[in-house]
């Protein structure tokens, strides 16, 4: 048996290798001005007789897109989005809610009253730019500094307050740590913390897409540049651009993954310059400008459509400190942070577009700013007041039916709970 | 947020002379500093390490050594574990941070494919014991899925890598200084809640902690418990509790290797105390306490009273709000010793 597998493999081998020598033999040899073209699986390049040495000032830097000076005047005509009144607003109340709840949400992590906080300072534009960009139905993966992005696509404040306190409002049953949002509703899959693990997974998502007949869906990807430098990234990347998936790769380049600087992160013109060389189209577009990120994803998602994934690279900066548990003034300075405060500032650019359009002003400002706050206070006044999830939700959802280990385990803490509950914060919980 | 257990500062000094107060995130310092300082070819990296690392273990480290020496590395643990390797292959001593044990899975086929069998594969030609990769792990009280794991049982079933678990300040630093000389590859796991948790006079000199013994911390006839890193507490704190409510006295064992284990230590013991209890946060099934459980079944089954006993985590992923009701606190060792005692 074993020997007669041999001899029939090697009988296929050869019929394989001399049908590869024939048809070379039969093709003609290939010339480009003069030049012969190798024509080896791995890369069809021309011969050289010189030897060619790249590096990353071989290639002219990526160029970022804009649309906006920083005074909020739209530079080329041409280039302006005619995005309707109402949605402009919508962009814009949105970042200001963001703005808010942030600021009373990191607040509320220092007085102790939530475990944790992440802020989106100086990445609204990224946020409202892309979301505005994309249908309701298409399927959002993200990092975790999107919240705008969840916010306009109707995530509640409610919902993602009640996520914050882990209360039997939230949606995710109280099981994952502060901000790790996700609303299968508004087809925003739930975030996850190991980074970077929801790359490959929206490439997936995609393919998927696209085998559904008349698909007009696609993927949108968001993630950090210090993410970029996992495994997962190239994967993500790669089979994307083998695969053809219509997949938007969203790149949120703020300058630091806590206290790593991008000059530390990786060599080379960024995260757009690694599209192109693995085969996908590929936009560097200034993220604090939301206008310019409107049109990139715009453009994006007509390509996606066609199945061609595209790299998006948005410039930012990182204003806030990484997280509750950071404090960046031991890596960064006070300058370095004012100067993306002040001068590149997305949601002050954005408002400048408006109040220019006439369609904002102080008095609007300070009236949204004020109903923002008190909406985001009570809410979580209201949030703080409801119970957690009964205990046994521990136990739901690990596996569709409960195996009889679970079921077991599950039996003994009710068992223990019964004789030592005094012990346990059940009056926090909900009962039966 | 108050924490589950109290800390039981070590008495015992491994080495006479000078000691400095110092909790346990100072410790792995002081270890790491004096590895630094006498061992030319050691380098400490990791994401965020040039700053001190996101728990400050490496503190003040680059100033010290120079950014050739301790820096951060691009986000990426797979990254960090094959560097790792790669430098000890090349005969340096490369301690490795991963920032959370959590986030050391995308290492995991290095360390358990490369590091793990780098000499049997090679034929003893090569190896990576200069590696010692360092990650913070378990219960914090607000941790949630992801930054609250304790991976030792995954690493446990790696033939060629020591996993070691410290309880404090005293044995982190004797542990690891004894990992960063070991001629293995080592996974040395941080109880992230110790950091700052207590403080303990530690000797100010190099010293060493074996690997591969535990340590019997109180004596007792009743019963064996058994546990390692912040669960050692606990026990301690259930022995005490059952000497004044039970009235019986229990012999505590911190393990602090996991691979390879003491067998001998835990099996003396239990043929002793005739009963035997082991208590860990990762879950029940498959975790570390099934190969204590089934050893000491099999070399002690004449000796036992009662069948092994294991508290532990539930077979489900680390829930973030329901921790109190998810760790084998406690409350839930005593319970499950009051019935090894009356079995
Ligand atoms: C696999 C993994 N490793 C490490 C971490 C810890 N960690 C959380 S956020 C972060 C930095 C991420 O930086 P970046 O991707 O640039 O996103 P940003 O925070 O700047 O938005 C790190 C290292 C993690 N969550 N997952
Ligand atoms: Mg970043």
């Amino acid at each position: 048996m074993a020997l007669r597998s041999g001899v029939s493999f090697l009988r296929f081998h050869a019929l394989r290798s001399s049908s590869r020598l024939l048809s070379t033999h039969t093709r003609p040899e290939v010339q480009q001005n003069g030049k012969k073209i190798a024509e080896f699986p791995g890369a069809k390049a021309p011969y050289v007789t010189e030897m060619k040495i790249l590096n990353e000032t071989s290639y002219e830097p990526i160029p970022i897109y804009r649309v906006l000076d920083n005074n909020g005047d739209v530079l080329i005509n041409s280039e302006e989005p005619h995005l309707d009144k109402e949605v402009l607003l919508n962009m814009y109340r949105s970042m200001v809610q963001l703005n808010q709840m942030d600021k009373i949400l990191y607040e509320s992590q220092r007085q102790g009253r939530i475990s944790f906080y992440m802020t989106n300072y100086g990445e609204e534009g990224m946020h409202l730019g892309s979301a505005a960009a994309l249908t309701p139905q298409d399927l959002v993966f993200a990092q975790y500094r999107e919240v705008g992005v969840l916010l306009y696509r109707g995530m509640t404040m409610t919902e993602l307050v009640n996520q914050c306190y882990g209360n039997h409002e939230d949606p995710g049953k109280g099981r994952h740590m502060p901000v790790h949002y996700g609303s299968k509703q508004h087809n925003i899959v739930t975030i996850s913390s190991p980074l970077a693990t929801q790359m490959p997974q929206a490439v997936g998502a995609a393919y998927a897409f696209k085998r559904t007949p008349n698909n007009d869906r696609c993927v949108i990807c968001y993630f950090g540049e210090g993410a970029a430098s996992e495994g997962d990234a190239f994967a993500a990347f790669n089979f994307a651009a083998t695969l053809e998936c219509p997949v938007i790769l969203f790149c949120r380049n703020n300058g630091y993954a806590i206290s790593t600087p991008s000059s530390e992160q990786y060599r080379g013109d960024g995260i757009a310059a690694r599209g192109p060389s693995m085969g996908i189209h590929t936009i560097r577009v200034d993220g604090t400008d939301t206008l310019a990120v409107y049109n990139a994803v715009t453009k994006a998602r007509e390509m996606a459509l066609q199945n061609k994934p595209v790299l998006i690279e948005a410039m930012s900066y990182r204003v806030g400190h990484h997280s509750t548990s950071d404090d960046s003034t031991a890596y960064r300075s006070l300058e370095e942070i004012q100067k993306w405060t002040t001068d590149e500032n997305p949601v002050q650019k954005f408002r400048l577009y408006l109040e220019r359009k006439g369609l904002w002003n102080e008095e609007a400002e300070n009236t949204l700013v004020k109903d923002s706050r008190n909406f985001i206070v009570r809410t979580m006044q209201e949030a703080e007041k409801k119970k957690k999830p009964h205990w046994k939700e521990m136990f739901e959802d690990v596996y569709y039916d409960k195996p009889f280990q679970l079921q077991k385990q599950m039996q003994e803490m009710e068992e223990h709970l019964k004789k030592y509950g005094e012990h346990y914060p059940l009056d926090s919980f909900q009962k039966e | 947020m108050s924490s589950h257990f109290t800390f039981f500062p070590d008495e015992h000094k491994p080495i006479e002379g000078d000691t400095t107060k110092m909790n346990m995130m100072q410790a792995i310092n002081n270890a790491m500093d004096i590895t630094l300082k006498t061992d030319s070819s050691a380098v400490l990296f990791g994401e965020d390490v040039a700053f001190g690392g996101v728990f400050r273990c490496a503190l003040g480290l680059q100033e010290k050594y120079g950014n050739d020496r301790v820096f951060n590395t691009p986000l990426c643990e797979q990254g960090i574990a094959g560097f790792g390797i790669g430098l000890a292959t090349a005969g340096a001593t490369a301690i490795a941070e991963i920032q959370f044990a959590d986030y050391i899975f995308p290492a995991f086929d290095q360390l358990v494919n490369e590091a793990a069998k780098c000499r049997y594969r090679s034929g003893g030609q090569f190896d990576c014991g200069g590696l010692t990769v360092r990650a913070p792990c378990g219960a914090v009280g607000h941790g949630g899925l992801y930054h609250s794991q304790s991976p030792e049982a995954f690493f446990s079933h790696a033939p060629g890598l020591k996993v070691v678990v410290p309880r404090g300040p005293i044995s982190a630093k004797g542990l690891l200084l004894s990992c960063l000389k070991e001629r293995d590859p080592c996974v040395f796991l941080e109880p992230k809640i110790l950091y700052r948790a207590a403080a303990e006079e530690v000797p100010t000199a190099s010293y060493e902690i074996p690997l591969g013994k535990a340590q019997v911390l109180k004596e007792g006839d009743a019963a064996t418990l058994i546990g390692w890193g912040t669960q050692v507490h606990v026990l301690l704190e259930v022995a005490q509790t059952a000497q004044e409510t039970l009235g019986i006295s229990c012999e505590v064992i911190d393990l602090m290797s996991i691979l390879p284990w003491d067998e001998e230590t835990v099996c003396n013991s239990v043929k002793k105390t005739g009963r035997c209890l082991v208590a860990h946060e990762a879950p029940l099934t498959s975790g570390f306490g099934a190969e204590l459980a089934a050893t000491v079944q099999s070399e002690c089954f004449l000796h036992l009273e009662a069948p092994v006993a294991r508290v532990t985590g539930w077979d489900a992923p680390f829930p973030h709000v329901f921790e109190p009701f998810y760790l084998p606190d406690k409350m839930r060792c005593l319970s499950a010793l009051e019935k090894l005692i009356h079995y």
